[in-house]
Parts: structure tokens; sequence; C-alpha cells
């Protein structure tokens, strides 16, 4: 399939396997023009709204702070800043609900605004960034706290030292889970923003073409792209077919280079990398005018919402005080999702506050997210497998799932599930199975975890061993060169004692060292508890090993849901 | 305010199994009335005998085992097995063979197993089968079509002989029924008279057996409606037809006077019905779509083979519960390529 993707230009688009044609209710959110928000009395801004390292508070209760002023951040590499979303008083640094699929609370500073709305001194602009380097461009954007905004949260400035040549620039703005609409009308309305991120991250990464990505369900957002679209640069806009999970990051590669990710693999590793629109404008707002991370575009939507849109809202504002401000609720709503309705999870609560990757509040009624009547058994039909977008055989996966067979499941490539939901949605016996490969996976993920720990348990154990020999051997030295120096004393001075003695006592250190080494290796014959294992047990240990090895390897990874 | 949470994804579920196995039921409609229109109502006394008996036992079953009933009776598919079972048996079959049949079916062949999705073979072809074993003479004494018909055997006598074993007055039981086409081939072949020559008999229409070729057209519309609706994929049933026909085209052009032309075998029998009804049921089948290719291609060269060289003149049962067996293993050797995973373009 070809597409026009700039005047004159068509290109080339590939379909990925599976997927499906949702109906998008989109329109709900789409009525009413981007809104403001009005200061809510509280901010709560969690620690961690990142994946990677937590940030640590430097602010401390009472602290006055100005908007965009740094208010916690940490030196480790894989980590974001994070800023004081508007003007007024640190109140207090607590433990608060956080909008997570555990329920569990997380340390957030909580800010009282004082009305102002005033910004603190920023970093200067950088208007002219072709010419400043691509250190320099990263630097800005790690100092600006920019994380994937389609909902991964990976360090931006991270995701832009791929190491390698990048080919393709992908600007994700499919936005496939039905009901958002944030990307959509950040398109229609900051068109020109969107398109000077875009800019900035191919001039940062030097890729030789830059793709924004659209759905063709959003015919403004593209019309307004095009409009923008400068006709002598490398970019332009491809308007894709509308299949969720077209968004996904595997997926959009795919559809747009023809190129497969390898498994637990990079994008960069075949010249790609993947940027959500709102990242992207996020970045042009940080380089462009030295603005931090403080706040980003909400769609509030469903049936159970009074006024849905979409909403400009600071960091750490509670959704509840969010939802009050589209009007509160209505019609008896029975669930209150954060992200869309396919991956998106649920929240217990509403006191959570809006994170950086926060996209969408939807709160559907029962009748328009009716609850599946109970699970039947399989009757292995293989509709699953007809929509799985990673082309897996999720109907086999249930069952190994089910009879806790992790080995089996694994087998099946259980981690290339990018837990998109097409299967549960077309399961004729309504099955969870989205939620089993979950299952499957933190049980995966706790075996090996407990494998690490014995493992390391077993290094410090063979470790204080040969500590409390290389200490007796350094006792015996010294009690032999006291001995000796006892006998020598009688006959007189000899010539240069003390280097002897250091030599034996070097000579006794190292015989030391070799008795502990043979001992560990005599050790090492002993019978271990990894020993006499059945050839299943066996096989789990090498197949969780190798797990480890690509987790290791994907610990970089940060592929992007579908937005 | 406090929500319940559920795990995603939120959406509704448009597909359900009841909806499922109710599309096979209205798929069976059409050319279990052309069953009727030719072959008279035993048929439907079948039909009534063979649903009741088979919901009957799986509410047992249920009860037995402590799980509720109603919901397992409303997924219907105690009565596609019913169904199926009872337009593959002969219309004069008495009574008790039907019960007994469904007995095995629904109690040994599926409940035994673990019920629905467990089974790993086809509940109506192993009552098929186990009644054709032990009744040979029963099983494979048809009605012929009622155009040949001397006597055209109403309602009342045929619910009179299924369950009282008496005949009209003045004939026997040969005099009534009459070998199916399939069979007729199957005999005359054996005493070396040639094709055209089998074909002089009346029992032949155009293609197929008389009647019988309409049967399998009718079936055959009913199985095109279900793929058209996506209750069944396409591969199983086309591939089926294919090996089918496939082998006898083969053999056909080899000698077609020993070997009958490709279209008497794809409208004889239970062609029709086993590829796409029988065949394609998704419990006992394969489930990627390659396996289901080599799945359906290979009762097709079965149902020739055991029709041409074994014991039996029809194949699909021994065909399918065959391949039901090899399902499993064919799946395993036909994953298909994860994304991301194995050779990668460029």
């Amino acid at each position: 399939m070809y597409v026009e993707s700039k005047k004159g230009k068509t290109r080339e688009l590939w379909n990925f396997h599976g997927g499906l044609h949702l109906p998008d209710h989109k329109e709900l959110s789409l009525q009413s023009p981007l809104q403001s928000v009005t200061l809510p009395e509280r901010l709560i801004i969690p620690l961690q709204q990142h994946i990677g390292v937590v940030a640590q508070a430097c602010v401390k209760a009472g602290d006055r702070v100005l908007k965009g002023q740094l208010i916690a951040d940490s030196s480790a590499p894989v980590t974001a800043p994070l800023h004081a979303p508007t003007s007024g008083t640190v109140t207090e640094i607590v433990e608060h609900a956080i909008p997570h699929p555990s329920g569990l609370n997380g340390h957030c500073i909580v800010i009282e605004p004082d009305g102002e709305d005033r910004w603190g001194e920023l970093p200067p602009p950088i208007s002219d960034y072709r010419q400043t380097s691509a250190d320099t461009l990263r630097q800005r954007i790690r100092d600006s706290g920019i994380v994937g905004m389609g909902g991964a949260t990976f360090p931006s400035a991270i995701k832009l030292n791929p190491g390698k040549p990048i080919k393709t620039l992908i600007i994700n703005g499919a936005e496939c889970e039905p009901y958002i609409t944030c990307d959509d009308r950040l398109m229609r309305d900051q068109a020109a923003k969107v398109m000077d991120g875009a800019r900035i991250l191919q001039h940062l990464l030097q890729s030789e073409v830059c793709l924004i990505a659209i759905e063709d369900n959003k015919p403004e957002a593209i019309l307004a792209m095009f409009e923008v679209l400068n006709q002598d640069e490398n970019i332009e806009v491809v308007r894709i077919p509308t299949v969720y999970p077209s968004g996904g990051e595997k997926q959009l590669i795919h559809i747009l280079t023809g190129q497969e990710v390898p498994t637990s693999g990079l994008p960069a590793q075949i010249g790609t990398i993947c940027h959500n629109v709102s990242t992207t404008a996020a970045i042009a707002d940080a380089v462009l005018h030295g603005r931090p991370l403080v706040s980003r575009l909400v769609t509030v939507t469903g049936e159970g919402i009074k006024n849905p849109g979409n909403y400009e809202v600071p960091i750490g504002m509670l959704a509840s005080d969010l939802i009050e401000q589209a009007g509160g609720y209505q019609n008896n709503p029975q669930q209150l999702i954060l992200g869309g309705p396919m991956m998106g999870f649920d929240l217990s609560t509403d006191r959570v506050p809006i994170t950086k990757g926060s996209n969408c509040l939807l709160c559907p009624t029962a009748e328009e997210a009716p609850r599946p009547e109970p699970a039947q058994a399989c009757i292995r039909c293989g509709r699953c497998a007809d929509v799985c977008p990673a082309h897996l055989l999720p109907q086999q996966m249930y069952w190994h799932s089910r009879a806790k067979d992790l080995e089996k499941v694994q087998d099946y490539n259980l981690f290339d599930c990018i837990e998109c939901g097409c299967c549960s949605h077309v399961c004729p016996s309504h099955i969870p199975l989205v939620h089993y490969f979950r299952y499957a996976k933190a049980e995966s993920w706790a075996l090996e975890q407990e494998r690490r720990e014995s493992e390391r348990a077993k290094q410090r154990h063979d470790f204080r061993i040969a500590r409390l020999e290389r200490l007796e051997a350094e006792r015996k030295a010294r009690l032999r060169k006291k001995k000796e120096s006892l006998n020598a004393k009688p006959a007189g001075k000899k010539a240069a004692p003390k280097k002897d003695d250091k030599e034996s006592k070097q000579a006794a250190i190292q015989a030391a060292m070799k008795r502990a080494a043979e001992k560990k290796a005599k050790q090492g014959q002993a019978p271990k508890n990894t020993e006499n294992l059945t050839p299943a047990q066996q096989a789990q240990i090498e197949a969780v090993d190798e797990r480890r090895k690509s987790a290791a390897k994907a610990r970089t990874n940060h592929s992007e849901p579908p937005a | 305010m406090e929500f319940p949470t559920h795990s995603s994804p939120h959406t509704g579920r448009p597909n359900r199994v009841d909806k499922v196995m109710l599309q096979v039921v209205l798929a069976l409609i059409p050319g279990t009335l052309a069953l009727v229109f030719y072959f008279g109502y035993g048929i439907l006394v079948n039909l009534v005998l063979a649903i009741g008996s088979a919901v009957a036992f799986e509410a047992l079953v249920m009860k037995l085992r402590k799980r509720p009933v109603t919901p397992v009776l409303m997924d219907l598919s105690a009565v596609v097995t019913a169904m199926l079972f009872a337009v593959a048996i002969p219309p004069l079959l008495p009574w008790w063979m039907v019960v007994l049949g469904m007995a095995f079916g629904i109690i040994m062949v599926k409940q035994m197993y673990g019920g629905l999705g467990y089974n790993p073979f086809n509940p109506a072809m192993a009552a098929y089968v186990l009644l054709l074993i032990s009744y040979p003479v029963e099983m494979t004494a048809w009605l012929p079509p009622t155009a040949l018909a001397e006597h055209h055997v109403s309602l009342r006598e045929v619910v009179l002989f299924k369950f009282t074993g008496s005949l009209p007055d003045d004939y026997t039981l040969d005099a009534i029924t009459m070998a199916t086409p399939l069979d007729v081939m199957r005999t005359n072949l054996d005493l070396n008279m040639m094709i055209s020559e089998i074909r002089t008999n009346p029992l032949w229409g155009d293609f197929g057996g008389l009647g019988w070729e309409w049967v399998g057209n009718w079936f055959l519309m009913g199985g095109i409606w279900m793929v058209y609706k996506r209750t069944i994929t396409w591969q199983i049933p086309l591939a089926f037809l294919a090996g089918l026909v496939g082998m006898a085209t083969l053999f056909w052009l080899f000698d077609s006077e020993s070997f009958p032309f490709p279209l008497f075998h794809v409208f004889s029998g239970g062609a029709i019905l086993g590829a796409f009804f029988i065949a394609t049921d998704p419990v006992t089948a394969c489930t990627t779509r390659t396996g289901q290719l080599i799945y359906g291609a290979t009762i097709g060269i079965l149902v020739y083979v055991i029709r041409t060289w074994g014991g039996y003149p029809d194949a699909v049962a021994f065909a399918v519960l065959l391949m039901n067996m090899a399902a499993p293993t064919i799946d395993y050797y036909t994953r298909p390529r994860t994304y991301g995973h194995g050779e990668m373009k460029s």
C-alpha cells in the first residue's frame, strides 16, 4: 500500500499481523476545544514518574518554589528530574496513593500553589538548535525531565543516545487506543510545536528521514501537520490505516519500514527510533523555550463524565480534582481507567495524581464497558492467534500458564507479548488471556529474582570463607615473623630483614589464597543444590538464565505501548 | 470516589461460544431439510432422539459432577454434536442405537475428558464409529431416495419401526432399504464392473448419488455461509476437498473405468458435511492456520484411501478421528514465526 506523505512523494506501507478494528469513541472528547484547568489546592508530585531510579527530593517542607524550579533529581544514569508545576510552598513529602496497577503508595512532594503561577529562572532558549551539539541538546532534554509521554515514561534523553546511526526517526501520532484524543488535539492545535520538536530530534539524531505517523481516523490532525510541513526538509506526514494497535512501537515500525525489531532488541538496532508526539512537543518546549515538563494534555472521557474533553493539566493534579473540573461524574460509573480501554489499568480510587505518563482518564458506564461474563473453557478456535500483533499462539500460552508450566509458556515466546488485549477482546469463551500472561510473566520474574538472590548469597559465602583463610594466613605469617625475629636477635642483626619479612608475608598470603582457591575448587566438586536436578528443572534454570541475559540486554529497552 | 478494579482490556466481548454454536446449528438446517426431503421423516426422528438424549446425558453428567447445569447446556455444544450425529446415521436406525451413540459420545468421549474444550476426539464421529463397528448391518441400511422408493415410509411407520421393529405389511427390511451410492460403487467395483456400467444404476444422479448430490449442495451452502460469517476458517474445508479431489483426479486420470470421477467423491457420502462441519470442530482440529491446511488435506487423502482400499464404503469418521490424534503434534510443528524472531527481512 502506498500513501502520499508529502507533496509529490509517496511512501510504501506494510501490514502487521492481526490487529483489530475497534469502535473508536473519539468524538466524545473532541467536541470541546482544549481547556485549561484552575489550579487545585494541592499538587501531589510522585518522585517516581519514569522508568529508572527514583528521584531524590531537593526541597524540604516549608520551601518556597517557583514554577519550573527543580524539586527532585538523581545522579543515577537512568532517571528523570522533577520540576515544580506551579509556584507555591512545599508543605510536606509524604507517602501518597500513586497511579500504579498495584494500588500501592509512593513518596510524593506536596505543593500548595500560591495562585500566582510564577515562572522561576529558566535555562536560556536554544533557538539555533541546528548549530548546537547533540550532547548539549540531550542534556537540555534530560534536565527538563522529559520522559516518554505515550505511557512508557522512559527517560527520553537516554533513548536519544542510541549509539548507532538512525535511518528513520518516527514520530508516533497514531493514537490507536479508542477514546484517547490528547495527541489528536495536540496535533490539531499545536502542529507547529510538534513539527519544531520533530526538527530538533532529526537534527539531534541526524536521521535520514523523519516520519510523522497518524492514523487515518484523524483527518484534521493530518491536515494540520501537512500545513506546517516544509517541502525542503526530509520530514513526511504518513497517513496509516486505523488498526489497533498500530501505535505500538514495534507495530508502527513494521508499518512504516516493513522491518521487525529483533526480540528483546531495540529499535535502534534496525536504525529506527520512535517518539510520541506529546514527547516531541515537550522537547520543543524544553529546547526552544527552556521550559521543563510541568504539565501535559489529558483526555477525560467516557459516558460517566459530564463534560468530556481534553485538558492541559499540571503534573500532580489529583484525578478527582480534574474530573470535578470536567463537570464531575454522571450515570453512576462503575470504573475509572487510567489510559485507554485496551491497555489502561483500573484505578481503585480517584485520589491519585496525574503524572507525566497519564494520557487519559476514562470513566465508562457499566453499559459502555460491561464486565465480561464468567470465563468458559477454551474451544481452541484460534481467533486469539488471528488477531495477535506479535504473531503468538495465545491459546497455547494460556494452556501452559494455567498449568503454571513457565518453561513451556516462555518457549511459546511469552515475553514477546505486548499485552495489547486483542486476544482477550475476541475470545468467545471470555477468558482473560492477557491476565494469565501477566501472571506468567510475574511468576517468571519472581523465579529469576529468587535465583539471583541465591547466587548472590553463595558469592557472599565464598568471599567470607576466602577472607577468613586470608586472615588466618596473615596471623600465622605474623607469628612466624615474630618467632624468626626472636631467633635471629641473639645471632645479631641480619641484612635487610625487613625485605625478607615482606617476602615471606607475601608468600604466605599467596599460599593462603592458593589454598582458598583449592578449597573453593573442591567445594565446586562437592554436591551443590543445583545438582541432581531433573532435566525439566535444569531446562527451566537454563531458560531463566537465557531470559536473564536477554532481560539485561533489554534493560535499556523502552518499548512504548500503543498511544 | 472508590472503584472496583479489573484486568484490561476493558471492552465488551463481541464473541460468544453459544453464538458460534448457534451459527453451526443454523448452517446445518438447509442440508438437514434436504435430507428429510430425500430420505423421509426418519431423519427428523433421529434428530429429536439425538438432541433429547445428548442434552439429557450432558445434564446428568453436570449433576453428577455437581456443576451448574444451565450454563453448560446453554453453550449448545451438545446440540451441535447431536445434530452432526443425527444427519450421519441411517433414518431407520433403531431408537436405542441413537441413544446409545449419544450416551457414548457425550459421556465417554466428551465429558469423561472434562467436557467442552478438553475432548481430544470428535464426539459425534466417535459415536458414529462405535455404532458402525458394533452394528454394521443397521448402520449401512439407508432408505433409497424417495423418488426411487417403491414404498413411501410414512412418519407413523418410521416411528413404529424405530421403536418396535415392526415393518409395514408385506415388506421386508431389504425391500425398503438400499445401500448408499458409495456402498454400491464399492461392491460393484469389487465385482470388476466398469464405472460406465455402474452408472446405469438408477441410484445415480448428475454427478453423485441421486438425492445425495443435492444434500451435499445444501450442506455446502451452509458451510460457505459459516466461512463467510467466520464461524469456521476456510483452511480446513478447502484443504479437505483439495486433498480428496487431488487424489481422486490422480487415479481417475490413470484409469477412469476403475476409479470414479472426482465430483462423485465430493458429492457422495459425508464429504461435504465432513469438510465443513466435522473436520472444522475447533476443539479437536488443529489451531494454527498452516496446521489446518495439513490437517484438512490429510483427512481428504485418508478419506479417499479408506474409501478406495479400506474395509468401509465411507471414511469421513475414521479419517477425522485419525487426524484428531495427530492434531496436537501438527500444531506443535506449525507454530508461526513470532514477531522479531527467526530470519528477518534485510
